[in-house]
């Protein structure tokens, strides 16, 4: 690494934290203004929690994301281990990568206007159902990048020794990889908590199924608030928690991840 | 098929149907749409098939707006690439014990909430914001920085740089540090070096990247709604408009399709990039 090469990574790495650090500080400020430092205080964090409308959003959120990660976890996982030991398909690839780049408006208005046709009632359900979709793919790509190494004679060995494919999944294949069914549930967690355009749009009327993003989607329209700053540093945190974690449990087998 | 191919099948099929139904179906239906005429209270009018919407999909008005979000969305990828080509370059330099690391601290953005990221440069950029308030203590400002096409075009650099440095960087671990030392040791210098081998042996990792960039640009609406302080309409704010404001969601299907065809050909094009350049490596 050269001189410039260090500063080119000092000044992206600034670029790309900066910003999110700045919330941060400014969550913490009493004087609650982003020009002047009024001393440190928790005050605005008390007021959010507080707030029933960001109470009862966080625990939609909460629903939906746990609830998702369920689904997509086992689905995914399934999946993982289907695609592993079948030959190879362009087709099925195609339909595992496509989640992970449509752009999320398009996804959307799809299940928007597909809900909408079959007179699908709206709500958290149809978040949660929306949330798989996506959740799915990624849950499958970490669990696959576990699979490029496994030694499947181990699975062979364990039926000739007379356990069933259940039993066989169950002793050794998921504890096998269960470090990588982790880190792909703690991902598709995060994912689900964090995203908004999808919600926004299959979350039907009402505070009833808004969601966290939803939520702060309305506040941030409104303009700057301390609020607004508190519940951003929340949220970035568990994140950056979560998203380590799966990243230490994944010995970067996932590029990035 | 084989008896291990069925049982391989089992363990895939939910999963399989669940992308099939929430997103295959739902996404043809889209392109069915567009065929169609809104309905008087919305919703969609099945008797008559008619080109209608896209003729005016390209209609001046409309086309405006498609047009700016081509240049937007242009800028964003530009300068995605102008940051992240030369990050990615710098972290496959790095030792390789700090390369995983240094690339999960550059992807963690990524993964986490975009409207907090996006908040965040309101709080930055405002008339009374952080950066005008450094101006002024200077003497200088203060500059209108925010609800304008700067905003919008920063805000999606800022968003999407992560993941140009992922896929370039991907793109140069997979490049044979043998050929650039050939080029070195045959009298090339560094920067010959880089221009003639190593940047078009990486062109696909560039086109991953610039690709996903300009397409999540284009289809944004959250970034043109924040920072553009809606002033400013990009594709993504007339699909939104069209179904949850104006409520023709046929017109809204055909933006969308078009946005998918755009993608699509995209892709095309970034694959044949990636051939090309796999070819030439072997």
């Amino acid at each position: 690494m050269s001189r410039w090469h260090r500063v080119h990574l000092v000044l992206t790495y600034a670029f790309l934290y900066l910003p999110i650090l700045v919330l941060m500080i400014l969550s913490f400020n009493k004087a609650g203004l982003p020009t002047a430092w009024g001393g440190f205080s928790v005050e605005w964090y008390g007021k959010l929690f507080a707030n029933p409308k960001i109470q009862q959003a966080a625990f939609n959120s909460g629903v939906v994301a746990l609830v998702s990660t369920v689904i997509a976890t086992a689905l995914g996982t399934l999946l993982a281990l289907g695609v592993e030991r079948s030959r190879p398909s362009a087709a099925r690839e195609a339909l595992l990568f496509t989640p992970m780049i449509i752009p999320d408006i398009v996804l959307a208005i799809a299940l928007l206007s597909f809900f909408r046709l079959l007179k699908f009632s709206l709500g958290l359900h149809s978040i949660i159902m929306a949330h798989v979709v996506f959740n799915i793919a990624f849950v499958t790509a970490v669990v696959r990048a576990r699979l490029k190494g496994f030694d499947w004679a181990l699975t062979e060995v364990s039926r000739d020794l007379g356990a069933g494919p259940v039993a066989t999944f169950w002793h050794i294949t998921l504890p096998l990889i269960l470090p990588s069914v982790i880190a792909a549930a703690l991902l598709a967690f995060t994912l689900s908590v964090d995203e908004f355009i999808i919600a926004y749009f299959t979350a039907g009327a009402g505070q009833s199924s808004t969601t966290l993003p939803m939520q702060i989607y309305s506040m941030i329209r409104f303009g700057v608030t301390p609020e607004i700053n508190a519940m951003a540093t929340i949220i970035m945190g568990v994140a950056f928690v979560a998203l380590f974690a799966a990243q230490r449990l994944n010995k970067g087998q996932v590029p990035g991840m | 098929m084989t008896e291990a191919d069925r049982k391989s099948y089992l363990l895939m099929a939910p999963g399989l149907l669940w992308l099939v139904c929430l997103m295959v179906v739902p996404c043809l239906l889209i392109f069915g749409l567009m065929f169609f005429e809104r309905g008087t209270y919305g919703g969609i009018d099945w008797s008559i098939v008619t080109f209608e919407n896209v003729a005016r999909a390209f209609d001046p008005l409309y086309a405006t707006i498609l047009w700016d979000s081509l240049r937007i969305a242009s800028l964003a990828t530009i300068m995605a690439l102008l940051i992240g080509y030369p990050a990615a370059y710098a972290i496959s330099k790095a030792p390789e014990k700090a390369q995983t690391a240094l690339l999960f601290l550059a992807i963690l953005p990524f993964w986490t909430n975009y409207l907090i990221r996006t908040y965040a440069w309101i709080v930055l950029l405002n008339p009374a914001g952080l950066v005008n308030t450094a101006l002024a203590s200077v003497g200088l400002g203060p500059w209108p920085l925010l609800y304008n096409e700067f905003a919008v075009v920063l805000g999606l650099t800022y968003n999407y740089t992560p993941f140009v440095i992922l896929a370039i960087f991907a793109a140069l671990q997979r490049l044979d540090p043998s050929y650039a030392e050939a080029s070195r040791d045959l009298g090339a210098t560094a920067m010959t070096t880089f221009w003639r081998i190593t940047l078009p042996l990486t062109a696909p990792g560039v086109a991953a990247g610039a690709v996903f960039v300009f397409v999540l640009s284009i289809g944004n609406f959250i970034t043109p709604d924040l920072l553009g302080g809606g002033k400013l309409q990009m594709a993504g704010n007339l699909i939104y408009d069209q179904f949850l404001t104006a409520r023709d969601w046929p017109f809204g299907a055909t933006l969308s399709a078009i946005l998918i065809g755009v993608m699509l050909v995209l892709l095309f094009i970034q694959a044949l990039f990636s051939r090309r350049a796999l070819g030439e490596q072997s």
